[in-house]
């Protein structure tokens, strides 16, 4: 789950880590209310959108008096934000963080995040802050250390050296960095982070450490023991419908394609969307059902790609395994009707009793059309859209 | 033959209890595999079945011989449940349990190091040796028994379908895996090739992969430099977008990382017949493998 930087911040503070002061305003009288109590400027407003490149956009500038800072509160406030992480679509700003200016000497990067290869937790840090790291990788792969930590040990000095030394760092600022490293490991540990990144992290004119921006991801799968953290979910930041989905506990994901479809199982549900690519059409959305697709899952599933009016025809791919095809089939008659659906259908499903399940589908009198393998499914799909 | 699981297989459940735990419990026994036991802590003394329910995975395999575990706990106790049983000195832990927390993972994956035992998943459908052991959620009837081919798959349905797909080629499996969907995972792709290339009734081996990480390329650079058996693969999400998790917590594309294009061509630079077309992926092994 991403958050915003304000509700990083927040977090940050909480774990004395050095940002900015400044806070959260949804109103241009609350930024001019947060700017009167700072009352020197100059100010950043930065819009609150989850996604990265906004001063690109627009979404973040620099207020040298009062009346600066009025005018791009209320600039800001409400525009339709478009980042290159966006889209074309752009998304609708309603916060602005309003915070004191840093005088900035020097910029680094620093993150922290867990290596899928190794089973660590990695900290990255370069000299080069304030561009994208992606791009530091490609253009300047010296200038990132990385240094990974064990995560039954946890942070050791050797891991705060390895990363001072690597840096070029001055000797007298060590300890200053030692403090704010094992702090940045520890909210990285006990929030279940994904992504801590201070992009960039700015050495001031009183040679002090500042986190001027703060990226922070949570680990979904950890949420259910950080009560305080689900609360930083914004629901303004995702798809309706995919919002819709998630309380239904589908996996969905909405795309641009006309082709809707509904699988079981994360793996032959991305198979399933290539086929339908491979087909010459495209697909309108990711739907697993999960493995145990239920009758109940499939009648909210149809709701959800209903909802998408791009959507003019369905392909259901499901392979029965522990749920039978016959009971599979009857919950796709039942929710058939129920959900009224009027674009066309193409089934594919095998396993378990499958010749039942495709009895009961040729005998509902519905306008449903069956595939017997995932080749005809494909062909099937083809023909349906074109 | 077979890898990590067979005849002699005596798998310990741990949740047995619950609704999942207890229904796929049932049906590994009905397969034909040796369910000796089941834990499900403040249950001991009670039975599912057949099956007597120990308080500790310690006492299950002091009382019974269990050499595997099956875990169906709840993400938040299965870390727990998985050094549990890899201090009972389990060899082979299957963890089907979807939706551990990423850091528990981690330091598991380390604990694990100073054991012997070897982590399958988790968010996996488990192993089938066709005919010899099911310890999984898999259905067994796709499945050939006999061999000559293995089959690993970070996916669960997915795997069905090819697994099914060979079958109606007639081409038997030795073991199929499914190593999971998670980022941090127990068994590697790496391991399970080793394991086939070990294993003389294994002719071939079928790698299903998907978009995320890297281990598809590492398994590549694998198969180049270590296996004398021809492997045929498939990877799903070509049509992913980038910086969403796709269903599965590891299936994401990150900068620009783990695309299934990229993936694809590593493989095939490798000498992985690489097959692109899902629908025809049981004619496309049945070609391949005739000549091995």
């Amino acid at each position: 789950m991403k958050i915003h930087e304000f509700q990083a911040k927040e977090l940050f503070r909480r774990y004395s880590l050095p940002v900015p002061g400044g806070g959260m305003a949804i109103t241009v009288e609350e930024a001019l209310a947060i700017a009167d109590e700072i009352s020197a400027y100059p100010l950043v407003v930065k819009a609150q959108i989850h996604a990265g490149g906004r001063g690109k956009g627009g979404g973040v500038k620099l207020a040298a008096n009062r009346d600066e800072l009025q005018n791009y509160a209320g600039e800001i406030l409400g525009m339709t934000l478009v980042t290159p992480q966006t889209g074309p679509e752009g998304r609708l700003v309603q916060g602005v963080l309003v915070e004191q200016a840093a005088d900035i000497v020097q910029e680094l990067y620093l993150s922290l995040l867990p290596d899928r290869a190794t089973a660590t937790i990695v900290i990255m840090a370069s000299s080069a802050g304030g561009m994208d790291i992606e791009e530091t990788a490609t253009t300047m792969p010296d200038k990132i250390i990385k240094v990974s930590v064990n995560p039954l040990q946890g942070l050791q000095p050797h891991h705060v050296r390895q990363v001072l030394f690597g840096l070029g760092i001055a000797p007298d600022m060590m300890k200053q960095w030692s403090a704010l490293l094992a702090a940045l490991y520890r909210l990285f540990v006990e929030n279940d982070c994904s992504l801590v990144e201070i992009n960039p992290l700015a050495i001031t004119g009183s040679g002090s450490l500042l986190a001027v921006d703060a990226k922070i991801e949570l680990d979904d799968n950890a949420l259910f023991r950080h009560a305080d953290l689900q609360n930083y979910r914004d629901s303004n930041e995702e798809d309706p419908l995919e919002a819709k989905a998630r309380q239904y506990n589908l996996n969905y994901i909405r795309l641009s394609g006309n082709v809707g479809n509904m699988v079981n199982g994360a793996g032959l549900a991305m198979a399933t969307m290539d086929i339908i690519k491979k087909a010459g059409a495209d697909p309108a959305n990711f739907l697993d059902v999960g493995g145990g697709a239920t009758a109940e899952m499939v009648e909210k599933g149809f709701e959800i790609i209903l909802s998408d009016p791009n959507v003019k025809g369905i392909f259901i791919n499901i392979f029965g395994g522990i749920l039978r095809c016959d009971v599979l089939a009857t919950g796709i008659v039942e929710a058939v009707r129920k959900c009224n659906v009027t674009v066309p259908l193409v089934i594919r499903m095998e396993g378990t009793n499958v010749e039942q399940g495709r009895k009961i589908l040729a005998d509902s009198g519905l306008q449903l059309i069956t595939a017997v393998d995932m080749a005809d499914a494909a062909a099937k799909v083809a023909e349906m859209v074109a | 033959m077979s890898i990590f699981v067979d005849g002699s297989t005596r798998l310990v459940v741990q949740g047995i209890t619950g609704r999942e735990g207890q229904f796929h419990a049932l049906q590994c026994l009905n397969y034909g595999t040796q369910i000796v036991a089941g834990v499900t802590p403040g249950k001991g003394g009670a039975e599912v079945g057949t099956i007597p329910v120990f308080n500790t995975v310690q006492a299950a395999v002091d009382k019974t011989g269990a050499n595997a575990s099956m875990i169906f706990v709840p993400p938040a106790f299965a870390a727990d449940a998985i050094c549990e049983a890899a201090d009972a000195g389990v060899e082979l832990i299957i963890c089907i349990t979807e939706g551990i927390p990423v850091l528990d993972m981690l330091k598991v994956k380390h604990y694990l190091t100073l054991t012997q035992t070897r982590l399958i998943g988790p968010n996996c459908p488990g192993i089938i040796s066709p005919g010899l052991c099911k310890a999984g959620i898999m259905p067994g009837a796709i499945h050939r028994p006999g061999g000559p081919i293995g089959v690993v798959s970070r996916s669960g349905t997915l795997t069905y379908e090819v697994v099914h797909q060979l079958t109606c080629q007639g081409i038997g499996q030795t073991t199929c895996i499914g190593i999971g969907g998670d980022p941090v995972i127990g068994t590697s792709f790496i391991d399970c090739l080793a394991a086939f290339e070990q294993d003389a009734a294994t002719k071939g081996v079928v790698m299903v992969g998907e978009i995320g990480g890297s281990a598809e390329e590492d398994a590549a650079l694998y198969v180049q430099q270590n296996m004398s058996k021809p492997v045929v693969g498939f990877i799903a999400g070509l049509t992913a977008p980038p910086g969403r998790r796709m269903g599965h917590a590891g299936a994401i594309v990150s900068g620009g990382r783990g695309t299934a294009r990229g993936k694809i061509a590593a493989m095939k630079a490798c000498g992985i017949h690489v097959c692109e077309d899902l629908g025809r992926l049981g004619e496309f092994c049945k070609e391949i493998f005739s000549h091995a």
